[in-house]
């Protein structure tokens, strides 16, 4: 799939100088584009640029867009070009292509498992402490905090690909076509990135097994 | 093949959710998921992190450049 039908009334509406549909547009696609262009230049003044420069290329060179990649990979092609022509003015790069030499390796601490002498090697030591009233209850704003600092930690890529994820919602098929990175990538950084921030979750969530209270 | 272990467990819990695992590894995965309540308790703890992150709220672009991209917007179609 190229272009979907979605896609096509989103650009004839643009075209057509529908504001409505360009508002809705610029809503649904702006957080997305802040948080890409920040991983290129190096102040979230200079990412509001680029995607306010972005903006204006799409509102200028829609009546040529033939539809040939999706809607929104001509955009972000756009955006990821503004931004990096920015980027190198400000010497900040961010390899993309390949994984870096942190995305390899254990995302759960090796100590927590049994060694490969015990009779259950790689088994856990003690079970994770299990999450209990966190159902169905909104995150205190303590929590949130811790959660908003452990993503803010994470390297560059896997704070993006979490972030489109899970914070934005975005499926994995439109995460790989706006970064454009293969599907394996995707997972490895997002599992990363997931296993990071639940570890820094946990003693906010874990129920003391001795009183039973959430500490 | 062997059974896997927690530690293998907890490496396979984002490509299990995302469906890319074959179907012998998955067999495999809930065999020790059905046996193993340390890994069933990680694999619902990363599922609750994956959806508790929608709670946080993500800065879009500022009022004054959005209301400057649409007035763009209408001079251009003018």
């Amino acid at each position: 799939m190229v272009t979907s039908s979605t896609d096509d009334a989103i650009v004839a509406g643009v075209r057509s100088g529908d504001e409505a549909v360009f508002a809705q547009l610029l809503d649904d696609w702006s957080r997305s584009m802040l948080l890409l262009a920040r991983t290129f230049v190096s102040t979230e003044a200079s990412a509001e640029e680029v995607v306010q420069d972005t903006w204006l290329a799409v509102i200028r060179g829609i009546a040529q867009f033939e539809g040939r990649s999706s809607l929104r990979t001509w955009v972000y092609r756009i955006l990821v070009n503004t931004a990096k022509k920015r980027g190198v003015r400000e010497s900040r790069t961010v390899p993309w292509s390949s994984l870096a030499d942190d995305d390899h390796g254990p995302t759960v601490d090796p100590a927590l498992f049994r060694g490969a002498d015990d009779q259950y090697p790689g088994g856990w030591r003690t079970f994770p402490l299990a999450w209990p009233s966190s159902e169905g209850t909104v995150l205190a704003g303590e929590v949130r905090a811790q959660v908003r600092a452990a993503i803010d930690a994470l390297p560059d890529r896997q704070r993006l690909v979490i972030t489109l994820r899970d914070v934005l919602g975005h499926t994995s098929g439109e995460v790989c076509e706006m970064l454009e990175i293969s599907g394996p990538n995707q997972r490895v950084l997002l599992h990363r990135a997931r296993a990071a921030v639940r570890t820094q979750l946990a003693p906010y969530l874990e129920q003391d097994p001795a009183t039973g209270r959430v500490s | 093949m062997a059974d896997l272990t927690c530690q293998e467990f907890v490496e396979l819990v984002t490509d299990y959710l995302e469906g890319a695992l074959d179907e012998d590894t998955v067999r495999r995965f809930e065999e020790h998921m059905d046996l193993c309540q340390g890994c069933e308790t990680y694999l619902s703890q990363m599922k609750e992190t994956a959806s508790r992150l929608g709670e946080i709220p993500v800065e879009s672009l500022s009022p004054e450049t959005q209301a400057t991209l649409l007035a763009a917007f209408r001079d251009f179609r003018r």
